[in-house]
């Protein structure tokens, strides 16, 4: 998972001028934008250069966009997949909220390009007024503000098929990204439009280049369904469904349909190959479950992980994420022996409904091996199974929804490498 | 004063309620229509609402062969699926192909097996549906209803499912029974509704 320096091939400072402070006179406009490296070379990661003593010449001006520390270099991987996804550095990041320019990207023709003046959303079917709304129409109606993850449901697959030690937090679980999102109840959207008694489910449609489609039971939308424009603060990311995009919170990244132009009633599912070839769940009997849309309860330490080293012996704060799309996390449990005993983690912050939770764990490493896993417990009682019982159930063939418990091996030279055989 | 004050604020309130006058209503609750948007319009409507579902009835009028179809499968779907409907995977789905290990729906136990039409899709419609819609890659929509039918018999018929002789139509695809459509199962959180 190479990583791209986001400043590389930027304007050539020397190194002597930056030292000397002779280029003060540049302000530190130019430093903020400095190359980490300037020989181009992919081998050792060059710190980037920064004054001997910050205190002695003047910082950088204001900028009308704000940039990352060059010392930071989370990003998303892969990326240029046009059908494809790109994953969020869960390993780079603190707190619930993920950057939105570091949220998990998954898209099946690319990401169009929408003007939002021309962006419309109808609704039709089963209803007593078909409706257009432009983008402008759907702010007026009330607002409403909630913090909700969105997770694909293949998030998992490679460590539950094959685990590797090599893989990252980002690797193992990065289709999961977290946003504070800002948009109308698609109950009031659909009493607008005067819904049917006889809407069972609505189609939602995506305005790519695949024109995506899921259908979804009605009652999820008189529950917490959105339509939402808002992302952290700001219009959504094109990559999020700029202009607007449908949120059924806790239920599986792609029926969240991103770029929403159309919502039709209707009294039966369509049937759509996003819900019959795809996104349907094989099962040891011979079987396969369609509709399955909850996020299960699920956990993952982000800290310590690979490739991640612990320097020094002593106290840590061994911490990572709990989420589950049926409700509220009740507990997270740690276990730094593979499993022997738990410890109940603190969470931290509010617990929220279909928002994870970050937890942590006070843990004294004193050089040992140890493993180190999670275990999440959600409202519905539903505790984490192991890898081994999800294939009892499941079958190692199954395709979605992987909440397996993971963790992390650490070698007693602080190595930490993936734990996935659990 | 304070056991007044929940009745002051309810006075307010039914004033602000009756209060709709040349300015408009101070207040909404969870019945008001807000009056946005705009009727939405039939012709736009029609040309967006392409969806096909299980029934068929909104399948358009044409008709195509296999035959047809596999010319135009050449042509238009093979240089990402492959000649022999093999695909290149993740990017390039896998069409074709019915591996006999996974022919009694075996696929939880060995991920492997590759899922195609004739194994694994539940309903003819939802191929009719998904290729009109999104394909070819490089031209997502250009195709017509009758090269639509056309490819959907070439590739129902390659797997087995329809005889190589059938002609489709919107009629006969319809009626085109998927060899695994009964081990689809609904999950709970679809409801109770009966299955189709």
């Amino acid at each position: 998972m190479s990583r791209r320096r986001p400043t590389e091939g930027g304007p050539a400072l020397s190194r002597r001028a930056l030292l000397t402070g002779t280029a003060g006179a540049l302000g530190g406009a130019v430093l903020a934008g400095l190359p980490g490296v300037l020989d181009g070379q992919e081998a050792a990661p060059a710190r980037p250069i920064v004054p001997e003593d910050a205190t002695k010449l003047q910082g950088a001006a204001t900028s009308p966009l704000g940039e990352r520390s060059p010392f930071v270099t989370a990003s998303r991987a892969p990326y240029g997949e046009t059908v494809g996804s790109s994953l969020t550095p869960l390993q780079d990041l603190t707190g619930v909220v993920t950057p939105s320019d570091l949220h998990f990207e998954r898209h099946h023709a690319g990401i169009p390009a929408l003007d939002p003046e021309r962006h419309t959303l109808t609704i039709h079917g089963l209803v007593e007024r078909p409706l257009t709304f432009s983008v402008d129409d759907l702010k007026r109606f009330p607002q409403t503000v909630r913090t909700y993850f969105i997770e694909c449901s293949g998030n998992g697959r490679a460590a539950y098929r094959e685990p590797k030690p090599e893989m990252t937090a980002q690797k193992v679980s990065g289709m999961l990204s977290t946003s504070e999102w800002t948009g109308v109840p698609l109950a009031t959207l659909f009493r607008e439009v005067g819904a049917k008694p006889e809407a069972k489910w609505f189609l939602a449609e995506g305005g790519d280049a695949c024109l995506m489609t899921r259908s979804v039971p009605m009652a999820k939308a008189w529950d917490d369904a959105m339509v939402v424009w808002a992302q952290n603060g700001e219009p959504l990311r094109p990559a999020q469904g700029y202009p607007i995009r449908l949120l059924l919170p806790g239920w599986e990244g792609n029926i969240n349909v991103k770029w929403l132009r159309r919502l039709e009633l209707g009294a039966a599912p369509w049937m759509t190959r996003w819900e019959t070839a795809k996104y349907t769940d094989p099962r040891p009997d011979h079987t396969a479950d369609m509709f399955t849309f909850a996020q299960q309860a699920k956990s993952i330490i982000t800290s310590p992980s690979h490739p991640g080293r612990i320097a020094s012996p002593g106290w840590h704060a061994v911490h990572g994420l709990a989420w589950t799309g049926r409700g509220r996390i009740t507990k997270v449990e740690v276990s730094v022996d593979g499993g022997g005993r738990w410890h109940e983690a603190e969470l931290l912050g509010e617990v929220r409904p279909k928002a994870p939770v970050r937890f942590q764990h006070m843990w004294e490493w004193r050089g040992d091996a140890a493993t180190l896993l999670s275990r999440a417990t959600d409202e519905t009682g539903e505790v984490q199974p192991t890898r081994t019982a999800l294939i009892a159930t499941r079958g190692i063939g199954t395709d979605y929804h992987f909440n397996q418990i993971v963790g992390w091996q650490v070698a007693r030279d602080g190595a930490v490498t993936f734990h996935g055989e659990t | 004063m304070r056991r007044l004050f929940p009745l002051t604020l309810l006075a307010a309130l039914v004033a602000c309620r009756g209060g709709d006058g040349p300015s408009g209503s101070d207040t909404a609750d969870a019945g008001t229509r807000y009056g946005l948007g705009r009727p939405a319009d039939a012709q736009f409507v029609a040309r967006l609402d392409t969806d096909i579902d299980p029934s068929g009835a909104a399948l358009p009028a044409g008709r195509g062969t296999a035959a047809e179809g596999a010319v135009l499968y050449a042509a238009q779907c093979a240089m990402c699926h492959g000649a022999e409907g093999l695909g290149m995977p993740p990017a390039f789905p896998r069409l074709l192909g019915r591996d006999p290990k996974a022919e009694d729906f075996t696929f939880a136990s060995d991920h492997k097996l590759p899922k195609t039409i004739g194994n694994y899709w539940p309903y003819a419609t939802t191929l009719f549906d998904y290729i009109r819609r999104a394909m070819p890659l490089t031209a997502p929509g250009s195709l017509t209803d009758d090269q639509v039918y056309a490819l959907t018999a070439y590739l129902l018929a390659a797997d087995g499912v329809i005889p190589k002789e059938t002609t489709l139509d919107a009629a006969a695809l319809a009626a085109v029974k998927m060899p695994y459509t009964d081990r689809f199962i609904w999950s709970a959180e679809a409801g109770s509704q009966d299955r189709d």
